[in-house]
């Protein structure tokens, strides 16, 4: 706790003064970073610390201080690349099997799709096809895009990559619904003889994608993608 | 203040109600008023509470196929899912849908009901950083969606009533959404207002 009572809180950030949030300038017209100014905001509580230690424990909630989540683009690449390898499984195994009088039918998630898009339902149709197929894609091939250009502190686009990863925090979560749908209707068809429903492993390998890709957003650092060379580099040497 | 989305430094914002400040460099949300918060807040997570009881205890829908009935709740759901071999996606079916929602909703009035007395809840800290990393696993939203897929999944089989459960899991995902909305990270200020001031 000595590196905490070192490290000063900074009044002058946390004082509740100035109208809508104005940046601190570091000349260029560009916002200062916590990084460059020898700042380290708690990931737990937000408590701002000056000249705090690398690892040393915030003097308002006790979790350990960090300027960058710790190995996150390692960390990244590798719930990313075992996501990569779920989808594949996820997509042509079956997810659910009905057995009724009229015989037994093994359904992937596409034959699904294409079961809602022959009868009719096409809106219904192009709903799971997004929820199930498009966004688990797309998240996988974003955070790729990421994690990549984070690891070559690539300039390239900054702003719209800050977007793409809003954007996979809020729809990350919406391809659980195929595993929902699977989970109900096994639950509920169970009538012996004449209709039954029992989800297939493909629903597993499925959830373990959702859940490998949203690890793998969560464990991602958005403020690499920022970070100029120099802070960067040096960061990634301290926590690697 | 600082953006956690790209490390830029702010001074703290002075927010009016129902105001957001968004950084304007990646526009990740900085900050939300927070003023009347703890107050709108715990009656919302105590008739959560209610209507997450109300969903979980009774049947959500139930099936007719040539007078047979077939019914199920969502804790019913995962033990069929589970006695199939599938326990894994049983447990995130089960996770995600009511035990995390749940711990929020626990913790959140275990924090606020001694908060509102000025008082700081046993571990405090423990809590709030349990909460934080809760928000993003609680999918009730998403399984109200996947009821409605299935219900339309099996008209065309069968005959579907809504249960009683459905109805509560609407209204609890409307609720929720308000409840989950406000961030945790207000808490800490609220909770220690001399800390505040001292650095002020």
């Amino acid at each position: 706790m000595s590196t905490t009572a070192r490290a000063r809180r900074m009044a002058a950030l946390a004082a509740h003064a100035a109208t809508p949030h104005l940046p601190v300038r570091a000349g260029e017209g560009e916002p200062a970073t916590a990084a460059q100014q020898g700042l380290i905001e708690c990931h737990r509580c937000s408590a701002v610390w000056q000249d705090a230690p690398e690892g040393a424990a915030c003097g308002r909630c006790g979790a350990r201080l960090h300027r960058r989540k710790r190995q996150s683009i390692a960390l990244t690449w590798a719930l990313l690349v075992a996501a990569a390898i779920m989808y594949l499984p996820a997509n042509l195994l079956p997810v659910m099997i009905t057995r009724s009088l009229f015989g037994t039918q093994q359904d992937t998630i596409l034959s699904g799709v294409i079961f809602f898009w022959v009868s009719g339902s096409y809106g219904l149709a192009a709903l799971i096809f997004t929820a199930s197929f498009l966004v688990p894609l797309f998240k996988l091939s974003a955070l790729f895009v990421l994690v990549a250009m984070a690891q070559r502190h690539s300039p390239w686009r900054r702003r719209e990559r800050a977007r793409l990863y809003q954007l996979l925090e809020i729809i990350g979560r919406w391809s659980m619904l195929d595993v929902f749908v699977v989970a109900l209707l096994s639950g509920l068809v169970r009538m012996q003889g004449l209709a039954e429903i029992t989800a297939g492993v493909g629903i597993a390998a499925f959830g373990a994608v959702v859940v490998l890709t949203m690890l793998a957003s969560l464990s991602f650092d958005p403020r690499l993608t920022w970070d100029t060379d120099t802070h960067a580099m040096q960061d990634d040497k301290t926590t690697t | 203040m600082v953006c956690e989305g790209c490390d830029a430094v702010f001074r703290r914002p002075a927010l009016g109600r129902r105001e957001v400040a968004r950084c304007p460099r990646c526009g990740t949300e900085l900050a939300r008023h927070h003023g009347l918060q703890q107050q709108r807040i715990l009656p919302l997570a105590v008739a959560s509470l209610i209507l997450f009881a109300i969903a979980n205890l009774f049947p959500i829908v139930e099936i007719e196929l040539r007078g047979l009935h077939s019914q199920t709740t969502l804790v019913g759901a995962v033990v069929v899912l589970s006695g199939e071999g599938m326990s894994l996606v049983a447990m995130l079916v089960l996770a995600t849908t009511l035990l995390f929602p749940l711990a929020q909703l626990l913790i959140l009035c275990w924090v606020l009901v001694p908060l509102a007395r000025g008082r700081r809840a046993r571990g405090f800290a423990w809590m709030l950083a349990l909460l934080q990393s809760l928000r993003p696993w609680g999918m009730v939203e998403v399984f109200l969606l996947g009821v409605l897929v299935a219900t339309i999944k099996l008209s065309g089989m069968a005959t579907v009533i809504a249960g009683a459960a459905l109805w509560a899991f609407v209204a609890l995902t409307v609720l929720l959404t308000v409840v989950v909305s406000f961030d945790p990270r207000g808490l800490w200020d609220l909770a220690f207002p001399a800390d505040e001031e001292a650095a002020a």
